[in-house]
């Protein structure tokens, strides 16, 4: 077993554990694989060069998390990110999703930074090492994917008319499915109880609006009244996930035993 | 602490300094990834690393580099090699030859903060403009010197808190 997770006794607070980071890791690798397809294909070098390094980044922050729910764990950390099918996986909807344009993968970053720094802050502070250490330096890497992200909504979304039109019925499309990060499962309670997450789903949610509403509005955008998409914390996915799985295991799945 | 147990260390210092960043010309001493080293009495010899960049495709190869010195020197029994991240890297780190190195490079590197204005390493003009915060590499970022009119890059830390 690994440190991260030998550490806890209880059973049920372990598994809990393990849930919230797969649904960290499961995050990462899925944005990532999605963030990936637009290398070679971005709308100028600078940010095809740029969604290629957060890919890297986010790819590489998935790796470390898996690392540290596989400890030594047979198959380790490749085994949970190409071995599982998808209904194993506990990421959010909203990651899944097929690129469809530049305004959407934008508006889906800009969502996810936001959750993310906020949600890494959460887990430095989970009092479980080297776990916590992890998340605090990683949150550093972050910061410069959301002020990408920033930069280009507001390139995008400033000038009225088409443009603005256009990133409107992204976040329209995104925002429903961007609410599913706080969806939550036994597993949440049992992290409020045992201490380990200082900080409810609901008020979790209240603090990301927080952040993204004045970046949102800034821009001209207004934020959609819709219901929250749910489904990923529990394994239910859209199928954009099993699209994504299938190309994103083909090459491992064609021999599992071989060493890179 | 015998005098072999010293020179092993010593040995094992010598091998530090020789490994270069494949992605920066700097060896990880000056860069500052070491952050100790150990060789205890079975002359079993372990390092701990800070990474700059987490996701940094070089790590592996620098693990690599240093376990393969470390096995040559005469005498090590046993070498592991781990990147640590209790104490995050910074730019604190960095050696002052390390950033002569890499401004002789080519490569502006700020003095502690990302945040301080950058500097132009060809002309030290302060007037310059962002082209992109994503480089060649995930520690550099790209610009362009308005008064020299040279494009240049600037080494990236992860975010300041």
């Amino acid at each position: 077993m690994p440190a991260a997770l030998a550490t806890i006794t209880d059973p049920a607070v372990r598994a809990a554990f393990r849930e919230w980071l797969l649904r960290v890791a499961d995050d990462e690798l899925t944005i990532g694989h999605r963030h990936a397809e637009w290398t070679g294909v971005g709308p100028d070098i600078e940010s095809d060069v740029a969604m290629s390094s957060i890919t890297q980044e986010e790819l590489g922050h998935a790796r470390l998390f898996y690392e540290q729910i596989a400890g030594d764990e047979p198959g380790g950390p490749d085994l949970l990110a190409f071995g599982r099918p998808p209904a194993e996986f506990r990421n959010a909807v909203l990651l899944e999703q097929p690129n469809g344009g530049w305004e959407f993968s934008i508006v889906r970053l800009a969502l996810y930074e936001a959750f993310e720094g906020h949600r890494l802050g959460l887990l430095a502070r989970c009092g479980q090492e080297p776990v916590a250490a992890i998340a605090s330096t990683l949150g550093r890497e972050e910061r410069y994917h959301g002020l990408f992200a920033a930069t280009w909504l507001e390139r995008m979304a400033r000038p009225s008319g088409d443009a603005r039109a256009r990133v409107q019925a992204a976040l329209d499309a995104a925002w429903p499915y961007a609410l599913g990060f706080f969806e939550t499962t036994e597993a949440d309670q049992i992290l409020i109880n045992a201490g380990l997450v200082g900080k409810s789903a609901e008020r979790q949610r209240e603090t990301w609006e927080g952040m993204v509403r004045p970046l949102l509005e800034g821009c001209g955008l207004a934020i959609p009244a819709a219901a929250a998409a749910l489904g990923g914390r529990r394994g239910l996915h859209t199928p954009g996930l099993a699209q994504m799985h299938a190309e994103m295991t083909e090459v491992w799945g064609s021999d599992p035993e071989a060493r890179w | 602490m015998s005098i072999a147990h010293l020179s092993l260390e010593q040995a094992a210092w010598d091998v530090l300094r020789s490994v270069e960043d494949p992605e920066l010309p700097i060896a990880i001493t000056d860069l500052g990834l070491v952050r100790d080293v150990r060789v205890d009495a079975e002359a079993r010899v372990s390092v701990r690393l800070v990474p700059t960049w987490t996701a940094c495709p070089a790590l592996a190869v620098i693990r690599g580099r240093i376990r393969e010195g470390l096995l040559a020197i005469r005498g090590v029994r046993e070498v592991s090699v781990e990147y640590t991240y209790d104490e995050p890297w910074t730019l604190e780190r960095m050696t002052d030859r390390g950033r002569e190195q890499l401004a002789a490079h080519g490569l502006s590197v700020p003095s502690c903060r990302f945040a301080e204005p950058p500097v132009c390493p060809y002309c030290g003009s302060h007037d310059v403009e962002i082209d992109s915060l994503f480089g060649p590499t995930l520690c550099r970022s790209t610009y362009v010197c308005r008064h020299c009119r040279n494009p240049f890059e600037r080494f990236k830390p992860p975010a300041e808190r």
